[in-house]
C-alpha cells in the first residue's frame, strides 16, 4: 500500500497525511477545502509526485458540465464529414472524445485525478458525478459500452466553498479542511521552499507576516502562497533582516508589501493602523 | 465504544451517516490508523465530518468520548482563568497591560465581566454598562472602550482585546437552518425560462427542416439559449434591529445572486422611504431616490423585501417618523407607491411567525403587504415564491 508522507517541496501535516492515506486505502475521493492559497491544488500535484503517479487535472468552470468529464460526442464534425462523404463517418467511435474521467479510468497504472474547484460549476454538477465516482464506471450511450476503471484512480477534489455541496456527494468523500498553518509548520514550509535562508530573515519576515494577518478587517488575509512570493521578492531585492526589523516611522508598511496585501483598501487600512500605532508610541 | 461515539456525534447534530461510520470501520480494518489516538482522531474527522462548520462540534464530542475532557456547554458562562491570562501575556504589549489598570487590573476586569454575565439576562445593545453591542462598556462587541473584551460577533472599532475562540473551528460553526443550497432550491420555483439574447444553441427542428428544404445542403439555425428571465428587485433592511438577522439575509442574498440574470439589490432601514442605497459604507453619500427606481425598472420586475418590520409604528404611518432623517411622506405612502407599481411583491421576515402578533408594526406592514409577508424559513420562502408566480 503506497503511503503519502509529504514531499521534498511540500510539508504535509499529520492530519493531512491521514486523510490522504485514508482516501488512497479506501479508494474514495478526498475533498479538500481551506482558505485560498493554502495549497489545495498543489496537494494533488505533490501526491502524484510523492507516489510517482501520473496526474490528470480537470479544472472546473461555471460552464463545465459533468458529462464533459466522461466524454463528448462531436456531432457537428460528424455531420460535416457526412456531407463531404468522408469514410470515417461510418464509425461513430471516431467522434467520441474521451474526457478526463475516461482518461483516468483507462490508464494502465492508477493516476491521480484532480477535480479542481468543483464549487465553480452548476449546483447539480456533483450530483451528476455521484455514480461515476462511486462505482468508477459509466456507460457510453453512443457506443453501447460501459467504461470501467482498470484501477481506481486517486481522486482529489478541491472546493473554495462558493457553493454548498450536496449531502449525497459528501457522504462518499473523505473531507479535509486545510487550516492556516501554525508558526512552526510555516517555518518548515519556508525551509522547504528556501533552504539555507538566513534564520533571522525568516524570523523577521514571519513576524511581520503574522502581524499583518492579525490586523482585523483585512479583506484578504495573506496566505502561505503569498508569504512564499514575498520571501522570494525579499531575496531578489536583497533586503536584510535589519531593514525588516527597523520600526522606522517613515516606513510604515513593510517593504514590497504588494506581494502580501492585494487590494488598496487593505493597504489603506494597514497604513492607517500603522499611523495610529506610531502616534500611540510617541 | 465506537458505536456510542457515533451516536453521541449524531446527538450533537453532526450530520454523520451510517455509511460514513462503516467507512470509518473499514478504514480501521485496513489499518489506515492503528494504535495511535492522534491518527484515529484525524481519520475519524476526515471520515465523519464533511463541513468545516461541524469540526468544532466534532472536537467536543471526541474529547468527551475518548479523553474524558469536560466540554462546557457554553464557554461564556465560565471563564478559564489561566487561559485568559496566557492570552493576555501573548497578545498584550506592556502599554496595553498598563491600560488594563484603567479598570482595576486584569483580574478585576474578568471578575466584573463574570458578575455582569451572571446578572444580565437578555441581549443588549447600546448603553454603558451591560454586555452587548455598540456600547461604551468594556464588555461586548462593536464598542468604544479601549480595553474592551469582545464576546462573540465581529468587532466594530477593532479595540477589543481578543475574541474568545478557544476552540479553533468555532467561528466556522453555523447553526442556521437555512443553507445557501436550500434557499437556492426554493428560489428555483421562481425560474421562468425564456429565450432572449445572443444566438447560442442549435435549433434542431428548424435546421432539419431548412436542410431538407435546401435539398440536403446543411443549413444551420441557432436560437438563443434559454435562461432565467425573472427580473428581481431585492430590498434588504440593514442596521438597527436587523443586526441579528444580517447573516441570514446575506445568505439569502448570496443565493439569490447566483440564481437570477436580472437582480438588483437595494438597502433600506426599517421602512422604505424616498430613497435607498446600494453600498452600506457610502449610504449617506450615494442615496438613490425611490422614484428613480420606479422610473428605471419596469413593472414586470418582482419585488422581494427582506426585513423584520420591527420598529415604532410612527416610522410607518407618520410623516417625519423615520429614525434616520426627516421624511415628508410617511413610510406607508412610499410602500403603497412601490406596491402599486410592482404588483408582484412579497415581504420576507426573519422573525419567527409565532411572534408576529407581538409587534404592532409587523401587523401594520402585513396589512400594507396585503398579507404577503412570509417567515424567512425554507417553507416560508417556498410560499413566498408561490405568491410571486401566482
Amino acid at each position: 500500500m503506497p503511503r503519502f508522507e509529504g514531499t521534498a517541496t511540500y510539508v504535509a501535516t499529520q492530519d493531512l497525511q491521514v486523510a490522504v492515506n485514508a482516501a488512497i486505502a479506501l479508494e474514495r475521493p478526498l475533498l479538500v477545502k481551506g482558505e485560498p492559497g493554502t495549497g489545495k491544488t498543489i496537494l494533488a500535484h505533490e501526491v502524484a509526485a510523492g507516489l510517482g503517479k501520473r496526474l490528470i487535472t480537470w479544472h472546473i468552470k461555471s460552464t463545465t458540465k459533468a458529462i464533459q468529464g466522461l466524454y463528448e460526442y462531436d456531432a457537428v464534425s460528424r455531420l460535416r464529414d457526412g456531407q463531404l462523404g468522408d469514410e470515417r463517418v461510418r464509425d461513430i467511435a471516431n467522434y467520441i472524445k474521451p474526457g478526463k474521467l475516461w482518461d483516468a479510468f483507462e490508464a494502465d497504472e492508477a493516476p491521480v485525478l484532480l477535480i479542481d474547484e468543483i464549487d465553480k460549476a452548476d449546483i447539480e454538477f456533483p450530483n451528476d458525478l455521484l455514480l461515476e465516482l462511486d462505482r468508477m464506471e459509466f456507460f457510453v450511450y453512443e457506443l453501447r459500452k460501459t467504461i470501467v476503471a482498470k484501477q481506481r484512480p486517486i481522486v482529489i477534489i478541491t472546493s473554495n466553498n462558493e457553493k454548498e455541496l450536496p449531502d449525497a456527494f459528501l457522504r462518499r468523500c473523505f473531507f479535509h479542511y486545510i487550516r492556516f498553518p501554525e508558526r512552526d509548520t510555516m517555518e518548515r514550509i519556508v525551509d522547504v521552499h528556501f533552504p539555507g535562508l538566513k534564520r533571522e530573515l525568516v524570523h523577521e519576515a514571519l513576524t511581520i507576516f503574522y502581524d499583518i494577518r492579525q490586523v482585523p478587517g483585512l479583506k484578504k488575509k495573506p496566505s502561505t502562497s503569498e508569504l512564499l512570493d514575498w520571501i522570494k521578492l525579499l531575496l531578489v531585492e536583497d533586503v536584510t533582516p535589519e531593514v525588516l526589523r527597523t520600526r522606522d516611522p517613515n516606513k510604515l508598511i513593510p517593504p514590497l508589501h504588494g506581494a502580501l496585501l492585494k487590494n488598496e483598501q487593505d493597504v489603506h487600512l494597514f497604513e492607517r493602523l500603522a499611523f495610529l500605532h506610531r502616534r500611540g508610541e510617541r | 465504544m465506537f458505536i456510542s461515539f457515533f451516536l453521541e456525534l449524531r446527538a450533537a447534530k453532526v450530520p454523520a451517516s451510517l455509511r460514513e461510520f462503516l467507512t470509518l470501520l473499514e478504514a480501521m480494518q485496513k489499518r489506515v490508523a492503528a494504535f495511535d489516538i492522534d491518527e484515529f482522531y484525524y481519520l475519524a474527522r476526515t471520515t465523519l465530518v464533511k463541513d468545516e462548520r461541524f469540526l468544532d462540534r466534532f472536537d467536543r464530542v471526541f474529547g468527551r468520548c475518548f479523553n474524558g475532557i469536560e466540554t462546557p456547554e457554553d464557554p461564556r458562562k465560565e471563564l478559564p482563568e489561566e487561559w485568559l491570562k496566557s492570552l493576555a501575556e501573548r497578545f498584550l504589549t506592556p502599554e496595553e497591560k498598563a491600560q488594563i489598570q484603567a479598570l482595576g487590573g486584569w483580574e478585576a476586569l474578568m471578575e466584573t465581566l463574570r458578575r455582569r454575565l451572571a446578572e444580565q439576562k437578555g441581549r443588549h445593545a447600546g448603553g454603558g454598562k451591560w454586555i452587548g453591542t455598540a456600547g461604551t462598556s468594556p464588555f461586548g462587541n462593536s464598542g468604544y472602550n479601549p480595553e474592551g473584551i469582545r464576546i462573540g460577533g465581529k468587532g466594530g472599532n477593532r479595540s477589543a482585546v481578543k475574541v474568545w475562540d478557544r476552540r479553533e473551528y468555532r467561528n466556522l460553526d453555523d447553526t442556521l437552518e437555512l443553507g445557501t443550497r436550500n434557499i437556492k432550491i426554493a428560489l428555483r420555483r421562481l425560474r421562468q425560462f425564456a429565450r432572449e439574447g445572443a444566438e447560442l444553441e442549435l435549433d434542431l427542428p428548424q435546421t432539419i427542416r431548412s436542410t431538407a428544404h435546401n435539398a440536403g445542403w446543411l443549413d444551420l439555425h441557432l436560437v438563443p439559449e434559454r435562461h432565467n428571465a425573472v427580473k428581481l428587485l431585492l430590498f434588504l433592511d440593514v442596521g438597527g434591529s436587523m443586526e441579528d438577522h444580517v447573516r441570514v439575509c446575506e445568505e439569502l442574498f448570496s443565493a439569490a445572486r447566483g440564481e437570477f440574470k436580472h437582480l438588483v439589490h437595494f438597502y433600506f432601514h426599517n421602512c422604505l422611504y424616498d430613497s435607498v442605497w446600494k453600498d452600506s459604507r457610502r449610504r449617506h453619500v450615494e442615496q438613490i431616490p425611490t422614484l428613480e427606481i420606479l422610473r428605471t425598472y419596469d413593472p414586470a420586475h418582482k419585488v422581494v423585501l427582506v426585513g423584520d418590520a420591527s420598529m415604532s409604528p410612527y416610522e410607518i404611518d407618520r410623516e417625519g417618523g423615520s429614525v434616520e432623517r426627516w421624511n415628508d411622506e410617511s413610510g406607508e405612502t412610499w410602500m403603497r407607491r412601490l406596491l402599486d407599481f410592482y404588483p408582484k411583491a412579497v415581504w420576507l421576515n426573519p422573525v419567527p411567525e409565532k411572534y408576529w402578533g407581538g409587534t404592532a408594526s409587523i401587523g401594520m406592514m402585513r396589512a400594507i403587504m396585503e398579507d404577503r409577508m412570509f417567515p424567512l424559513t425554507l417553507e416560508g420562502i417556498d410560499r413566498a415564491m408561490r405568491a410571486l408566480t401566482r
